[in-house]
């Protein structure tokens, strides 16, 4: 289990994690979303032992981790770029961990295969980094931190220099993987559709901050902040205002949800796919004209215009074909959504 | 097409002008015979006069022979003390901060601004018997130093001019080298000397030959140096070259000694660089394939 408190990392006067806590017990796959410059792989560059916290505390399984350097952690990082040594072949850089750790040849040699066989790559042994394609690379680097069996396995967008097929293909096998090793693993990325499918909980940063940790369904269904409900998956937001307990949007209607409404709730959030083009029977309905229509394969998206200007996006998933959604741009239609769909956001 | 090839062109006719020309004269005087005339040897032509005494001279006198092994003793551990000196340099330079790392380099490049006979006559005044080192330890207490015509001033001379020549490849290679190498390698439990012996080292291999061959093979054929601060017991082959030339107006031997030295350096470096390259290729394939592809028994793909 890793815990880590109260931790502060600085760059210059700039807070680049502040005051964080985090548990992620094992056997547990943990995903740390946000953007750019968010502090996520400056996180995992800390739990790695690369970046020096102001303040805080890292312990793995009880063992405070927080003063020991890189190579004293049973942690081990997969990085971004693989980072394979060019000089040495697969078999070297798979069997570098263990080697620095003193192991025989023998018991070198059998970890070696047996990481081989787990990324399926025998009979790559003696060729070099730079023979390789991007995806064996990527599981050399896998198979290499594997290799001396770490308490914690960091990611570092390891997906992020494959095509999408491929992306897709080993999404799946590294959770599979995650999940024959029962190995805790914490990986970092910037897609959000790579963390809904993999994670088992997902940890949003932002600013330094982890703003909202859940299951992908918890934050994807209830997300706690605007931000949060914008960063994962697209989100209808509109402005409300709540008295005695009741929402209204700013033309008047009121908001029906399925949740209690708090009384500081300042924004509606409201998933696209939630919403219904032409369905009266939804207890929430607002009206207004198609001024847009994207198709993409596997659903249609209408975006229309209400009576008071703002924008709505309903998404369609296209399970009778295209031919079933015949909303043109221009049509005056009614948009629609159940109570349940309505998320109630303070900030 | 025809302006690509007209600026190929310039530096073709510079080394044929410059490099290849002056390298076929050497040759030719060699293969000739001395004759008191001016220039004092025997003409090729009419007739392809042509002898092969000045090479069968040099090669069975020892006074050349001894010249010669002296001449590399002295380069190889001129070299090496570069090597050890400048690495070090390199890797900090390298490792320091943009702002720093601009400035340091100026420091080692800052003695090419100067004449290199002038700071040669410098040392001679810093070395002398009553020069600025022996008053040092004098008044430290120490008895006065003899260094000026040793071969320790020849080995400070040599060093002192050579070292930004090792310095400067090993730097260029150094800041490529690749941050997350580094990282990765003490993610994976390298202490920091492993990370250097294991990663640093190997990968800085290329600018660590450079730079033995750009002080090396100057250093073998060094004259000024040996003569000004060296004793006359460092017979180097240079200073018997110049012996042969200017004293014995001996051309053919001279130029004899001079191709002789050309081919040996050609040869010695293109030999070990080859060798070392073979031998840790095989060494790397035996650690890998001992390793990993013996107990499989598969082959591995190559």
């Amino acid at each position: 289990m890793l815990t880590i408190s109260g931790l502060r990392v600085r760059y210059g006067n700039l807070a680049a994690i502040d005051d964080l806590d985090l548990i992620v017990p094992p056997r547990e796959l943990f995903v740390l979303l946000g953007g750019s410059g968010s502090g996520k792989s400056t996180l995992l560059r800390t739990i790695a032992g690369f970046v020096r916290p102001e303040a805080g505390r890292i312990a793995l399984n009880g063992a405070d981790l927080t003063a020991l350097p890189p190579h004293r952690r049973p942690v081990n990082l997969m990085f971004q770029s693989y980072a394979l040594f060019p000089h040495m072949s697969v078999a070297a850089n798979i069997g570098f961990g263990l080697r620095m750790r003193g192991m025989s040849r023998a018991a070198i040699a059998d970890r070696v295969r047996e990481m081989l066989e787990l990324v399926r790559l025998q009979g790559f042994e003696a060729r070099r980094p730079s023979q390789l394609s991007g995806g064996q690379q990527q599981r050399v680097a896998l198979a290499r931190s594997l290799a001396p069996r770490p308490a914690l396995l960091l990611l570092d967008e390891p997906l992020s220099a494959l095509d999408r097929n491929l992306r897709r293909d080993t999404r799946e096998e590294l959770v599979r993987l995650q999940h024959d090793l029962g190995l805790a693993f914490i990986l970092v990325t910037h897609d959000q559709e790579e963390a809904l499918t993999m994670a088992d909980r997902i940890g949003v940063m932002h600013a330094g901050q982890l703003i909202q940790v859940g299951s992908p369904s918890e934050v994807y269904e209830r997300p706690d902040t605007r931000f949060v409900a914008e960063f994962l998956g697209a989100a209808n937001v509109l402005p409300i205002a709540v008295s005695d307990g009741r929402a209204q949007l700013a033309c008047g209607t009121a908001v029906q949800a399925a949740m209690d409404v708090p009384a500081d709730a300042r924004w509606l959030a409201v998933r696209p796919e939630r919403v219904t083009i032409g369905e009266a029977d939804a207890a929430n309905r607002l009206s207004g004209v198609v001024v847009q229509r994207s198709y993409a394969g596997e659903t249609l998206t209408h975006v229309v215009r209400l009576e008071d200007g703002t924008l709505m996006r309903a998404t369609t998933a296209l399970q009778q074909g295209l031919a079933a959604e015949a909303v043109t741009v221009g049509e005056s239609v009614t948009l629609s959504w159940q109570p349940n769909a309505s998320i109630m956001l303070r900030q | 097409m025809m302006g690509r090839r007209l600026v190929l062109a310039i530096p073709w006719i510079w080394l044929l002008v410059f490099l290849i020309l002056p390298a076929l004269i050497v040759w030719k005087i060699a293969l000739s015979y001395p004759v008191d005339s001016v220039p004092p040897y025997a003409p090729m032509l009419p007739g392809l006069r042509v002898s092969a005494d000045s090479f069968s001279l040099i090669l069975s006198d020892p006074l050349y022979r001894d010249a010669l092994l002296l001449s590399l003793k002295v380069a190889a551990l001129s070299t090496a003390i570069c090597l050890l000196a400048g690495y070090p340099m390199a890797l900090a330079i390298a490792r320091s901060s943009e702002r720093w790392r601009s400035l340091l380099l100026l420091v080692v490049m800052l003695p090419f601004w100067t004449g290199f006979l002038m700071r040669i006559n410098a040392w001679i005044g810093l070395l002398q018997d009553n020069g600025w080192i022996s008053t040092v330890a004098v008044a430290l207490g120490l008895s006065p130093l003899r260094l000026l015509y040793t071969d320790t001033a020849m080995y400070i001379g040599i060093v002192y001019t050579y070292l930004p020549f090792m310095v400067l490849p090993l730097y260029t290679r150094l800041t490529q080298l690749d941050a997350s190498l580094l990282e990765a390698a003490a993610d994976l439990g390298a202490p920091p000397w492993r990370i250097f012996l294991n990663i640093t080292l190997p990968l800085s291999l290329p600018g660590v030959w450079a730079g033995i061959l750009l002080v090396f093979i100057p250093a073998a054929g060094e004259y000024v140096i040996p003569e000004l601060l060296g004793g006359p017991q460092a017979q180097l082959i240079g200073r018997v070259l110049w012996q042969e030339f200017f004293n014995n107006r001996d051309w053919p031997t001279a130029s004899a000694i001079a191709c002789a030295l050309v081919v040996l350096l050609l040869l010695l470096p293109g030999t070990i660089i080859w060798a070392t390259r073979h031998v840790l290729r095989a060494a790397t394939l035996t650690r890998g394939v001992a390793a990993e592809a013996r107990p499989i028994g598969a082959p591995p793909s190559r």
